[in-house]
């Protein structure tokens, strides 16, 4: 009995081989996917580190209070001693406020570190505008002297009215190159 | 479909070296099993390498329960318990079951489909052989300074990456190994399938462990690379200075998780739909019925697999997501019950007036479809997210995974092994001293994880030497069940190398005598080559387990 032949096709085999392949690729894809996702919607915080340059057209609702807790955390083995002034405030929506921030380091030498923000409950951070901020770019600080890094900000009216709350973090990072300047990505 | 390649069974012969000698035995002494491109050598290889992962896995488990017995430390540091746990998981899931699985695919597939080899033996020679190496630096590490891998088996950053010690990085090319064996071997699963079938047999004529391995080998070529993706991400973080991990350099650590599960997921799966597969098989041939409801197991299973990929957040719900997130993963997750519904409700129906008898494997088939159903209700209360903020990082979740893995996937194995080895070896093992194995374990099993969904209800967090006084009494019992299940390995060492050896011969090649499939047509012991010439259809469609009357 003459055997039939079993083959499989080039193309066969050509797919078979890229799968894995497109999937490693799409692993790396996830990288700027989850980046853009978190820049639209607003999870994460992702949207809360870029300084707000349009026009404060918000409404001014006198009738709503928002709590507004600040915080401050740096990285271990960063020798910044970091606080806010004051670690509670109520605000009115669509009115602008400052608050302070005070630094100092600790070693003796100059470092230089990078603030990183976090807004709990995270849809907060898309209504959270803020206009001056030390954590848009990478902050020296001189050996032994405190600073001051005043916050500007107002919180937008369109934020959802079940959000009574606000938790506003910062981490201070230390910068890997040390070298001043706006840090990309973020 | 045009462009043709060599004729694979030409290939074949050629390497069993000439079409003269190719009905001989194989190569004498060491050199048979390197150089081997036999599929049933390979089978037998990744049994053997599955099997000692197994042991070892289940030592440092002994070490676990043997550390929670009491609260407090006895034994052994914390940094070394760490260790333990981490390795204990990546030794079971990557080292023990999938490895059994894919020696079950080598084993089985070809006779089932009637075909003379696996599509590419020179390739599975290599992904088999990959396994011992890749095995070999993951414990290597234990005995390296700093210790080994001691974030758990999710090795989620910056715990792996930051603050992990040094060995990590021999770690994540054990991870990269594992992960080119198990995608090689996904491919070589694929392309058998797909091409080697006998002439005539349709898809919807293969039997269900065939069709439950090729969806699974998707889902293989599908989630590795990006686990394989993961890993190379936190090589670069640790060693090249990229942050995709490291907020400090823009990069987010629940990014980490995220990768993380879209591979961890599917994972679960490949454990668990060869294990369907394999129950599929077994319980018609003890219920005397054909399978019932065959195109909706087929279905079910591939519906599984799809819905694999959109619910991986299910193992995040405290990472931070808004309520509709939370909502779209729960629900997404949920509906993963109705396929599997399906099937258990299928296994049942297949039993319902059947022609019942317990022979060992059909014990084990049984306690798989009944302790797989109670891992199936705890997942599904883990499934619920204001019920997982609680549940979350708890005991009840190791309850959960161990009664899907232990008491699905490697109950499954060890009732596929118990009803194919006297086909492979031509023996049959001692049947009164499997049953004592199987009813001893099954007990103790139980002992041992049941009372683990209590200490989660009460809080007890996962991952810890330590615990206070009030989880004192239920870690106990589950520490007595864990030596006397773990003891119970022993008595199943004994019984399979005792068959191998010295029980009795086989002969019928039907060797239970209820069983449909093509692998029940070549004689017993199976020879070295089989499916010389393909079955014909009158034959597949005889031997079909799922259409017609037994």
């Amino acid at each position: 009995m003459k055997k039939e032949p079993q083959t499989i096709s080039k193309r066969f085999w050509i797919k078979l081989g890229l799968a894995p392949f497109a999937m490693f690729a799409f692993a790396f894809a996830l990288v700027p996917l989850y980046d853009t996702f978190c820049d639209i919607t607003g999870l994460n915080g992702r949207t809360s580190n870029t300084m707000f340059k349009g026009k404060n057209t918000s409404d001014v609702d006198l009738n709503r209070k928002i709590t507004i807790e600040f915080m401050s955390s740096t990285t271990p083995g960063f020798p910044l001693e970091f606080r806010p002034t004051v670690t509670k405030m109520e605000i009115i929506p669509g009115k602008l406020y400052t608050i302070t921030y005070i630094a100092e380091n600790r070693s003796d030498r100059t470092i230089i570190g990078q603030a990183v923000p976090s807004f709990a409950p995270g849809l907060a951070a898309k209504h959270f505008k803020k206009l001056q901020c030390f954590c848009f770019s990478n902050q020296t600080f001189e050996p032994k002297k405190p600073k001051e890094m005043p916050v500007r900000f107002f919180v937008d009216s369109k934020l959802d009215k079940d959000i009574v709350d606000i938790t506003l973090s910062y981490n201070f990072f230390k910068v890997k190159d040390a070298k001043p300047g706006p840090v990309a990505g973020l | 479909m045009s462009t043709t390649t060599t004729d694979l069974q030409d290939e074949i012969d050629a390497l069993g070296k000439s079409h003269d000698n190719h009905h001989h035995g194989p190569e004498k002494g060491v050199m048979r099993w390197i150089k081997t491109t036999n599929h049933k050598d390979i089978g037998t290889l990744y049994l053997w390498f599955a099997f000692i992962m197994l042991l070892t896995g289940g030592a440092m488990a002994m070490v676990i329960r043997a550390e929670l017995f009491q609260p407090g430390l006895q034994l052994v540091e914390p940094q070394f318990f760490n260790q333990m746990t981490t390795l204990h998981g990546l030794i079971m899931v990557f080292g023990a079951i999938m490895p059994a699985f894919v020696g079950l695919a080598n084993w089985q597939i070809p006779l089932m489909i009637g075909a003379k080899d696996m599509a590419l033996p020179r390739m599975n020679n290599w992904s088999f052989w990959i396994l011992p190496f890749a095995g070999a630096m993951l414990l290597s590490t234990l005995f390296m300074k700093g210790g080994g891998p001691a974030f758990g088996w999710t090795f989620y950053a910056p715990l792996s990456t930051t603050f992990a010690p040094d060995s990590t990085d021999f770690f994540i090319f054990a991870i990269h190994m594992l992960g080119f064996s198990s995608i090689m071997g996904a491919i070589n699963v694929i392309a058998t399938i797909l091409n080697m079938r006998a002439p005539g047999m349709k898809l919807m004529d293969m039997p269900l462990f065939v069709w439950t391995w090729l969806i699974t080998a998707f889902l293989l070529i599908a989630a590795m690379p990006v686990l394989a993706g993961a890993v190379t991400m936190m090589l670069t973080d640790r060693n090249f200075g990229t942050s995709f991990f490291d907020a400090a350099g823009g990069g987010d650590p629940v990014m980490f998780q995220h990768i993380f599960w879209f591979f961890g997921h599917p994972e679960v799966y490949i454990m668990i739909l060869p294990a369907f597969g394999v129950v599929s098989q077994i319980i018609p041939t003890f219920a005397r019925k054909p399978l019932f409801g065959y195109s909706s197991m087929v279905y079910a299973t591939a519906s599984i697999a799809l819905l694999s990929f959109v619910v991986w957040a299910h193992h995040m719900f405290l990472t931070g997501m808004p309520v509709a997130g939370q909502m779209y993963f729960m629900y997404a997750t949920i509906m993963i019950s109705v396929p599997t519904g399906v099937k258990v409700f299928n296994w049942v129906t297949t039993m319902w007036r059947g022609s019942l008898s317990f022979e060992t494997p059909m014990l084990w088939a049984v306690a798989f479809v009944i302790l797989f159903t109670i891992g199936g209700f705890s997942g599904l209360m883990l499934g619920i997210a204001p019920a997982d903020i609680q549940y979350h990082d708890t005991y009840f979740v190791v309850a959960h995974f161990h009664y899907v893995l232990v008491t699905g996937a490697l109950f499954s194995i060890i009732a596929a092994v118990f009803y194919w080895l006297p086909k492979w070896c031509g023996r049959m093992y001692n049947q009164k001293l499997a049953k004592i194995h199987f009813w001893w374990a099954v007990i103790s099993v139980n002992i041992l994880f049941f009372p683990q969904h209590f200490l989660g209800l009460a809080g007890m967090p996962r991952r810890i030497p330590d615990y206070s006084l009030q989880f004192a009494d239920f870690n106990m019992i589950s520490s007595i069940g864990g030596f006397v299940f773990g003891a119970s390995f022993l008595l199943l060492t004994y019984i399979i190398v005792d068959c191998i050896r010295n029980g009795e011969r086989v002969k019928e090649p039907r060797v239970w005598p209820s069983a449909k499939g093509l692998e029940w047509t070549i004689p017993t012991p199976a020879p070295y080559h089989t499916f010389d010439k393909p079955p014909g259809k009158e034959l597949i469609l005889a031997e079909s387990s799922h259409t017609g009357a037994h």
